[in-house]
């Protein structure tokens, strides 16, 4: 146990300083430099491009300016080029925002898939399965941004609602329930719709998982010894079926920073997603790099909290 | 799936003898979505292929590109107007099918054209990946406890810092530290051939010794892939080089092989300890030629099906990518950036979002049916219970 604990801490620290380096090479050898951004904004004279690329240590070598940076991303010093705020607390800012989307998300993605799936498994071939397989794959299949507008448009010719942002414009002294129900219709629609490819595929997951436990001999054999059906499915399948899912709590970790750029730019939401879309638009090398840094890291802890998982749900896992 | 066919009893009843594609066949027909999948994946190719000879050449049959601003958003199966009609205004139909957008261009025509240009988006990057993919995971796979010497890291590391000095712009300094590495490695090798196996000195029997095996090298790999966030790796590398519907193809290829890597090596882990691949050794067979004639057909099925939904998704990247402005840039129209033009009109123009939006469903739904119809067939472990 500790010694996997120290090995794949070890492991990761390597990976982790390998996609340091790839990301900061991808960005330095793009072509194009950042301080030639603007180049019709008179501000921008010569002497103003030669102070920023000194400031911004843009006239260093390579090496040193990989070390530089990552300096400054670990001991929280990084700054946007672009307003000079502090990096970490931009992203902190604009976390706060995403999270709700990604709870709201990930809740529906959970909790409506399972049903879902274990009913088309339990009745597989049927009218329902086949339906929601059909349905899965729609919605799998529809381009994101279509079905938004699509979405949005149906929501708002029925309800009558605003959807887009994180609250109606102008909305400052309402009543409180007034306030409360606005904030849940902005969160609706892009929860929703960030949550719809994760149910489709989470479902068919939970589907062929419980189809390949609803095989096994000892399913058969509970089948055969007079259990009512309900106690197969749920209690033998069901729970033998479960065990790659605990695992998959810990992949969740990684969306928390990625947050999604077409939702996020669709809605207007000023959540994570967006923050990183205009970074690379502006060319605004330490967010991108510290978003990128960042989700690294989640994907790492989230797969070790995820082998962790295993082990503790799973006793004949040794790793 | 060969067992089927292996009867070990010679004087018993002999089953219907029948071929493999034929048998598939069978399987395959009594899934009814994913023959409708299959009949669209062929028209969807049937379509883009016509699209492709009538909208190109010289003077095309359905021009995309035509501008006819006193035509612009019409609505479907409309005929131009009677007193701006003259020959080049005129549609080759008569009337425009699809309509026309803001521009007054043919939206059949830009469709058909479109088509193509879709198809070879998601072909081109799936291709790409699929052949990282089976090179990789076939390595990996097959090559995969072999030990990479120390003298192997060594001078690849002088060859990759001096590749890096030599692309940021230090010529002089790069071109040095790789010749260094070229001497390094003749030298090297031929140290190893002058002195035998038993008088090497000590320092020199460190640098053979194995540093890591081949299969941790590229599962490494791998692992560092997946810790990208793909969608924003790939919009970052789209939005920093210059446009161009090349570059959009390689980085789709380029950041989707992780998953056929994986197939694969897991395919060629199982069939290398398997009889017949031992009986193609002991027969003298090359390495090169049990890998391709010997295991890669039976380890294809996995990377046929996750190449066919991987096709879908790279057409739905380039959509979403055309969506936030990086797609395929404007001499092209592709199914993507028309419905992301199409989208300012939605109101006045619904057609310019619902034609393409539909199409492309209806296309990567065909395609995604199809994949899972395959996966259907191909897996013996599903199959066995029907």
């Amino acid at each position: 146990m500790i010694s996997f604990i120290g090995r794949s801490i070890i492991q990761k620290t390597i990976t982790l300083f390998f996609i340091s380096v790839i990301s900061f090479l991808i960005i330095y050898l793009a072509p194009g430099q950042p301080s030639q951004i603007d180049p019709m904004n008179p501000k921008f004279t010569p002497e103003m491009l030669e102070r920023f690329r000194k400031v911004f240590h843009l006239d260093k070598p390579m090496h040193v300016q990989y070390y530089l940076f990552y300096r400054d991303l670990l001991s929280g010093n990084a700054v946007s080029w672009k307003d000079n705020q502090p990096v970490l607390k931009k992203i902190w800012e604009r976390f706060l925002n995403s999270l709700p989307l990604f709870i709201v998300g990930t809740l529906l993605t959970w909790t409506l898939s399972f049903p879902v799936g274990i009913r088309s498994a339990i009745h597989r071939g049927g009218v329902y399965d086949r339906s929601a397989t059909f349905f899965s794959y729609f919605l799998i299949s529809i381009p994101g941004f279509f079905f938004a507008y699509i979405m949005i448009i149906f929501v708002v010719n029925t309800f009558h609602v605003s959807v887009i942002g994180m609250e109606t414009f102008g909305i400052g002294d309402n009543s409180l329930p007034h306030l409360i129900m606005d904030r849940i219709w902005h969160l609706l629609l892009p929860s929703v719709l960030g949550a719809t490819a994760g149910v489709a595929v989470l479902s068919r997951y939970v589907r062929s998982q419980m189809l390949e436990v609803e095989g096994q001999d000892y399913v058969r054999t509970a089948r055969a010894k007079g259990l009512p059906p309900d106690q197969v499915h749920y209690k033998h399948a069901l729970r033998n079926a479960l065990i790659p899912f605990v695992t998959m709590f810990g992949l969740i970790l990684p969306g928390l920073i990625g947050g999604s750029v077409i939702i996020e730019a669709i809605f207007s939401w000023p959540g994570m997603g967006r923050m990183a879309y205009e970074a690379i638009l502006a060319r605004d090398y330490p967010v991108i790099l510290t978003v990128n840094f960042l989700s690294a890291v989640l994907v790492l802890v989230g797969t070790f909290i995820s082998d962790l998982l295993y082990m503790l749900v799973d006793p004949r896992i040794r790793l | 799936m060969k067992t089927i066919f292996v009867d070990t009893q010679p004087n018993g009843a002999l089953a219907p003898k029948q071929s493999r594609w034929k048998e598939l066949w069978f399987l395959f027909r009594q899934n009814r979505l994913s023959i409708l999948g299959l009949i669209m994946f062929v028209l969807f190719f049937i379509v883009a292929l016509t699209g492709l000879f009538l909208t190109s050449g010289q003077e095309p049959l359905f021009d995309p590109a035509q501008v006819r601003l006193q035509e612009k958003l019409r609505p479907p199966i409309s005929a131009p107007n009677l007193e701006t009609r003259n020959s080049a205004n005129v549609p080759t139909l008569g009337v425009f099918i699809l309509g026309t957008d803001n521009l007054g261009r043919d939206v059949f025509s830009r469709m058909l054209q479109g088509a193509w240009v879709s198809l070879t988006v998601g072909f081109v990057a799936v291709g790409i990946s699929v052949l990282i993919g089976i090179f990789m995971g076939g390595i990996a796979g097959y090559f995969g406890q072999r030990h990479i010497n120390w003298y192997h890291v060594l001078v690849v590391m002088v060859m990759t810092s001096g590749t890096i000095l030599f692309s940021a712009g230090f010529v002089y300094s790069g071109a040095v530290v790789l010749i260094t590495g070229h001497l390094l490695l003749f030298s090297l090798f031929l140290i190893k051939k002058m002195w035998g196996e038993q008088n090497r000195p000590k320092w020199f029997r460190m640098l053979l010794k194995g540093a890591v095996s081949v299969d941790t090298l590229i599962m490494r790999v791998v692992d560092i892939m997946l810790c990208f966030p793909t969608f924003f790796l790939i919009l970052t590398v789209v939005a920093l080089l210059p446009a161009s519907i090349y570059n959009i193809m390689i980085v789709i290829g380029l950041t989707s092989w992780t998953g056929t890597t994986r197939f694969v090596r897991a395919e060629f882990l199982s069939l290398r300890e398997q009889d017949f691949v031992t009986a193609a050794r002991a027969l003298g067979v090359g390495n090169l030629r049990i890998i391709f004639r010997h295991m890669m057909p039976n380890a294809i099925a996995p990377v046929l099906v996750s190449a066919t939904i991987g096709i879908a998704s790279a057409i739905l990247t380039e959509a979403a990518l055309s969506f936030l402005g990086f797609g395929v840039p404007p001499p092209h129209a592709t199914w993507g950036n028309i419905l992301s033009e199409g989208k300012r009109f939605i109101f006045d123009a619904p057609w310019l979002t619902f034609i393409p939006g539909i199409s492309i469903l209806i296309v990567v739904l065909s395609f995604n049916l199809f994949g899972e119809g395959l996966r259907d067939v191909l897996n013996p472990k599903l199959r066995e219970r029907q």
